[in-house]
């Protein structure tokens, strides 16, 4: 375990201590998240970044209390000062979708093809909202939908996922969790998926919806550009661990660990020479 | 919608007109001449010609062709004067070894074959797509292990072996079922039913492994879906996320396959019938087969391709129910 890992960033409201997923494997337990602690104050934001593999999505995952059956958890994730990891499942269900919400990183596979993007807005807030009418859960669909500027809303309800375009989908996943008006919203890789113009607007629109709802945030990403807008705080992870974390701006501009050094030499620049392709720093340790 | 339909007919009549085609040409060409099997036993050449020019047999291929389309849309005479046999629409051909119209043939036979379709379908649909949920459920488990085996047999074992075990085991060792007879449903319906419970379990066996199969590897495929994870994230019952949202999409490829298999299995179940001795359309086919019955051997297959083009355009037109992306490209 490295220091960082013992100098919590901010204290409060979403709480992880000591959070560990292993995957059985031919040689034994494989640790794919160790030993990570993550605070977030309410309404504040936090970026998790890393490669692909460091263990992000599973970390979001186990916050939610979502990882695939083989994997195991230990730790605690307090929201609020209660435990999710010792809540039984059908309490559990009842934090997932309403308290914090979860958007992922493609639209199109992540909303259900058989039903309209209507169906499942108002699933997900009359599933938390017991007794609300059709008629209530689709005005609080409508206007989900208007929040997350699209346009004709009224209209644009029935209709399928897959009439809608990228950027569209990735708005109807917000939709869909701000239904609830949660305290925390997971946004693993949304922006992935997207081209850069989209990205762009998704990412105003995840920060204006923090401005007006007051939302805490969690940003996961690859792509330190995407942390450095809206977050303001970062975890940087590899392999599993916390190599380093700190506001935004004093890792950006005075990064201690190598591999973030190495994360943000890859960050392509508007002012670098064309054609000078600079090849990926290597650090040492564990892949 | 009404525009997709259209056009999905139009082209099906497309489909029937060369599957008729390709039919009448397969059996112009293969078989032995019908006017020889008219004429019997002590026949001269003189008289074959004669018959050959009664039936029309001399004239050119695509003349012979048009009239048997005529005689599918508005009926046909073969032969003249006192030897004339009527053959009503839709004229399938004349069996002249039966002496009847291959459509009245097929026609009286087709409620035995429609029965076995039925009833196999009800329960092979139950028996593959409960099985498949469960082998899904409890995948990788003993269960889900025991299953595969069962499913491993069932494609296997062929349907005469089973229908003469069950046979053995039903009726002569446990006396669970009476000997099989031939009771209308008018005069016994209990005794009709029981009659018709080996034939189903015989030619579902094969089916409900395959669609045991089918159903558990896409109710697998589906549970890996990203829409799956979202259902969960929203924070709905386990059994909330099945109904809505795993099982319309896991179940979708099954009524692809469904349709054809039914629709194949309209046109006669050969072998079943066959070993059951039921007298539906399967089994005029293998005694057509065995007699060279020309026309009645060309009606069924033509009967069979049919009900395989309607069963493809029933499916497609399910489709656009059940599968909101079809219908909007519809």
């Amino acid at each position: 375990m490295t220091s960082t890992n013992r100098h919590p960033t901010q204290a409060g409201f979403l709480e992880v201590r000591d959070l560990t997923v292993s995957f059985p494997t031919a040689t034994g337990r494989v640790d794919v998240v160790s030993h990570l602690d993550l605070d977030l104050e309410p309404g504040g934001a936090l970026g998790i970044v890393g490669e692909s593999g460091s263990g992000k999505s599973l970390t979001s995952l186990a916050i939610m209390g979502l990882l695939p059956d083989k994997a195991t958890r230990s730790g605690t994730v307090r929201l609020d000062g209660e435990d999710l990891t010792a809540m039984p499942e059908s309490r559990l269900r009842r934090v997932r979708g309403d308290r914090v919400a979860m958007i992922f990183q493609d639209p199109l596979s992540s909303l259900n093809p058989y039903y309209t993007v209507g169906a499942q807005i108002e699933e997900a807030y009359r599933s938390h909202r017991r007794g609300v009418t059709r008629r209530q859960a689709h005005r609080v669909a409508v206007e989900a939908m208007e929040r997350v500027h699209i346009k004709d809303a009224a209209h644009r309800i029935d209709h399928y996922p897959h009439q809608f375009s990228g950027g569209m989908r990735q708005r109807v996943m917000i939709a869909m969790a701000l239904t609830t008006e949660p305290e925390l919203l997971i946004a693993d890789e949304p922006t992935t998926a997207l081209d850069v113009t989209v990205q762009a607007q998704i990412l105003a629109l995840l920060q204006e919806i923090r401005r007006d709802t007051g939302t805490a945030l969690v940003l996961i990403t690859h792509d330190l550009a995407v942390v450095s807008e809206i977050t303001d705080h970062i975890v940087v992870m590899r392999a599993g661990e916390c190599v380093e974390r700190g506001p935004v701006e004093s890792i950006f501009s005075d990064p201690k660990h190598p591999y973030t050094q190495a994360l943000l030499d890859a960050v392509p620049r508007i002012d670098d020479e064309i054609g000078a392709l600079r090849s990926l720093t290597t650090t040492g340790g564990r892949p | 919608m009404p525009r997709y339909l259209v056009g999905r007919l139009a082209g099906m009549a497309g489909v029937l007109l060369l599957v008729c085609l390709f039919t009448y040409a397969v059996f112009f060409l293969l078989s032995p001449d019908p006017a020889v099997q008219v004429c019997g036993k002590s026949c001269t050449p003189e008289r074959i010609d004669q018959i050959r020019m009664n039936l029309g047999l001399d004239r050119p291929f695509w003349t012979q062709f048009l009239s048997f389309l005529g005689g599918l849309v508005s009926g046909r005479t073969y032969g003249e004067g006192a030897n004339a046999v009527e053959c009503a629409a839709p004229c399938l051909g004349y069996s002249f070894q039966s002496s009847q119209s291959v459509t009245d043939m097929i026609w009286q036979r087709l409620p035995v074959s429609a029965t076995v379709a039925v009833g196999a379908a009800v329960l092979w649909l139950l028996v593959g797509v409960v099985s498949g949920l469960i082998g899904a459920v409890k995948n990788g488990t003993w269960v889900d292990r025991v299953m595969t085996g069962l499913t491993l047999g069932g494609l296997s074992i062929p349907n005469y072996v089973l229908a003469l075990v069950l046979q053995f085991v039903l009726v002569v060792q446990l006396q669970w079922l009476p000997f099989p007879q031939a009771v209308p449903f008018g005069e016994d319906p209990g005794r009709w039913f029981l009659n018709f419970v080996m034939p189903w379990i015989v030619l579902a066996v094969g089916y409900a492994a395959a669609y045991t199969r089918l159903t558990r590897a896409n109710v697998i495929d589906t549970l890996q879906e990203n829409f799956l994870r979202t259902a969960r994230a929203k924070g709905l019952a386990p059994h909330l996320v099945w109904r809505r949202h795993a099982l319309r999409p896991a179940l979708t490829p099954v009524v692809t396959v469904f349709g054809m298999d039914f629709a194949g299995l309209l046109g006669g179940a050969l072998i079943t019938e066959t070993v059951f001795g039921l007298n539906g359309v399967g089994k005029m086919a293998a005694d057509s087969i065995a007699k060279n019955d020309q026309p009645v051997i060309m009606g069924v297959t033509l009967l069979a391709a049919f009900f395989v083009v309607i069963g493809n355009v029933v499916v497609d037109v399910v489709y656009t129910v059940i599968d909101p992306r079809v219908r909007v490209a519809a």
